[in-house]
């Protein structure tokens, strides 16, 4: 179950009294005030928030690409927060997959180079690395489509290669930013259905920012963010059990 | 190397702003080495100069003559072992533009003097025997076309006017690779023949060789006391400060030549860093996937730097290799204006490592601004 009140005990991420404060000009901005978060292993949570709440803050936060101003956050046994940037970088590489909600795939790689990208920093053989990729391209249905440049795929399709980069290293977890606010709702569908497959069928454990109601209400938590402080929300109605599909 | 395909893939991507960065490094490396190549032609005459061998021409300017008369007291100063003399004979043959130096010799004594310029004793022995005979280098021989036995005419600009014949006895080479064959070589004798009264038994310059290169200084002092407060005083040097100081007269040509180079080299550095930054804030989303996926900070600054350095040595490759293709036409078309344009190894060697080095610092500065730029700020610029 996720909690925010600090008293989970076996959550695979757990967060406490976590601050983070921008200065801009002389004035300092509190976005996040003594925020907890227990997430157990295969959960799926949304947060929600209008504009400005700190739900992409928190991501960059759990995802170790910003560090907090107070606080700590702890992933698997492993407590980032205090971790130096070169450390932080390689935890990254080895726990969290990330989806962006622009896909950021690297236009002159195909689909095959841009999902082989995580594997190149490890000591996986070039065989090895080419069954990982192929597999994950297969996972998203884009078996058809891998010598493809990102220019000869439609919107879809780019982030569904962009899942595939996130999860073909197996990461601890996988952090996803508004992952269908550049998509219709057919696209959108394609890619939820997809992000819920990962959960249910392979058990990842997603964290995923969104504004959509519609795309929350497929996580299993949803969770709302208002003046940095988390308020926990119901589950959606038509899941089950944390990592089960309706 | 499991990056390369990301390196070659980022390179290719403008392949018209590719094309120009490596154009200009093209260009730069091929100015660099063709300007290398003048300055060491200028500056070979004082680097191949013989260290044992003295040259002495009128203190007044090397125009004026010196008498033949001196030769004897000359050869009297401890420490001279053998002297020879020459003229500048300053012909044309058949068009001005077809330059060579000819000189007037001393068949007696020029080859004791200049040891490294190789004649074949026959036809040494023809030329001495033959008033009208010539001894040619080999490079004036191979452009334009003389043989042994050939009959040339050169038109005298200093001594008079018409034509003077010469029979083509023998060519010479040169020892070294360096050595000059471009010089043209007519007898005193016939030289004199056509002289009128007042300028006859005058010399060029002497050239004598020491019995030792430590005695240099002293036997330079002796002569040039020698003939101190005589009508024809003289001025003694080694022939290295004699080549130094020919050199001089076309000006500063190394001060002249390396500002040009600077010029060259720091305009490629703005161009090429301004290209790499460019191509770097247009990358700065991508750079920081790559951060955000796992690629440390290091590995960030190494795409950067090998792009940068993979543009520096494709141009920098292609313009010493168009060098190498020009030069010898270049230096044809100039015949015997200067000195043997000759592009050397090291002068090879040296282009490419600048090309390394301007590679290196073009792309140092960009690949830091990613190696250190914010994931989430540069996220946020998509």
């Amino acid at each position: 179950m996720v909690k925010v009140d600090g008293s989970g005990t076996k959550g695979l991420i757990q967060v406490r009294d976590l601050d983070k404060t921008y200065r801009r000009g002389g004035e300092e901005i509190d976005v996040l005030q003594g925020l907890n978060l227990d997430v157990e292993a295969g959960e799926f949570v949304a947060f929600m928030g209008p504009s400005g709440s700190g739900k992409s803050t928190l991501l960059n936060l759990l995802g170790g690409l910003d560090v907090p101003t107070r606080g700590s956050i702890t992933v698997a046994g492993d407590e980032i927060t205090h971790m130096s940037s070169g450390r932080l970088t390689q935890w990254r590489a080895r726990h969290v997959g990330f989806i962006f909600q622009m896909y950021n795939l690297i236009p002159v790689l195909t689909a095959f180079q841009n999902v082989e990208l995580p594997l190149l920093l490890t000591k996986l053989s070039k065989a090895e690395r080419h069954a990982h990729v192929a597999a994950a391209l297969g996972i998203v249905g884009l078996s058809d489509r891998m010598h493809h440049f990102p220019r000869q795929l439609s919107g879809g399709q780019e982030q569904r290669v962009t899942i595939a980069r996130a999860v073909v290293s197996d990461p601890t977890f996988l952090l996803c930013d508004e992952p269908t606010g550049d998509l219709d709702r057919k696209s959108a569908d394609d890619v939820m259905a997809l992000i819920e497959e990962l959960v249910g069928k392979y058990h990842k454990t997603v964290l995923m920012v969104t504004h959509d109601p519609l795309v929350a209400a497929r996580a299993n938590s949803i969770l709302h963010l208002d003046k940095g402080v988390l308020v926990e929300g119901r589950p959606a109605p038509h899941m089950s059990s944390a990592g089960g599909i309706a | 190397m499991k990056f390369a395909r990301i390196i070659f893939a980022n390179l290719l991507r403008k392949k018209v702003r590719l094309l120009l960065t490596i154009g200009s490094f093209a260009v730069a490396l091929f100015l660099f080495a063709f300007l290398s190549v003048v300055n060491d032609a200028f500056q070979r005459g004082s680097d191949v100069a013989g260290a044992d061998r003295l040259v002495i021409i009128n203190r007044t300017s090397i125009i004026n003559t010196i008498p033949l008369s001196y030769r004897d007291k000359i050869l009297r100063i401890p420490g001279v072992k053998v002297i020879t003399h020459n003229n500048w004979f300053g012909a044309i043959y058949k068009d001005e533009k077809n330059f060579f130096p000819q000189f007037v010799i001393d068949p007696e004594n020029q080859r004791q003097v200049f040891t490294e310029l190789l004649v074949s004793d026959d036809q040494w022995n023809a030329f001495l025997k033959d008033r009208q005979g010539a001894i040619v280098g080999a490079r004036t021989a191979e452009r334009f076309g003389w043989k042994v036995g050939d009959r040339v005419p050169l038109m005298t600009t200093i001594y008079g006017s018409g034509t003077w014949e010469f029979n083509i006895d023998g060519i010479y080479h040169g020892k070294n690779p360096l050595d000059d064959e471009t010089q043209f070589w007519l007898q005193w004798d016939y030289f004199q023949e056509h002289l009128s009264d007042r300028n006859k038994g005058q010399v060029g310059w002497y050239v004598l060789r020491l019995n030792s290169p430590d005695d240099a200084v002293g036997v330079s002092k002796a002569i040039d006391d020698e003939f101190d407060n005589s009508p024809y005083e003289t001025r003694t040097e080694t022939e290295s400060a004699f080549a130094a100081g020919w050199v001089k007269q076309f000006g500063n040509i190394k001060i002249l030549i390396i500002s040009i180079g600077s010029i060259v080299f720091l305009t490629l550095l703005l161009v090429t860093g301004n290209t790499m930054a460019i191509s770097v804030r247009e990358r700065t989303p991508e750079l920081a996937v790559f951060k955000a996926i796992g690629y440390s900070d290091r590995t960030v600054l190494f795409f950067v730097l090998a792009e940068s350095l993979i543009i520096a040595v494709i141009g920098g490759a292609l313009g010493l290799l168009v060098s190498i293709g020009i030069v010898p036409l270049i230096a044809q078309k100039l015949g015997g204006l200067l000195p043997a344009l000759i592009l050397s190894p090291s002068t090879l060697v040296l282009g490419l490592i600048l090309a390394v080095f301007v590679g290196i610092i073009s792309g140092v500065f960009p690949g830091l601004n990613a190696m250190h730029m914010r994931v989430v700020n540069a996220l946020r610029r998509v």
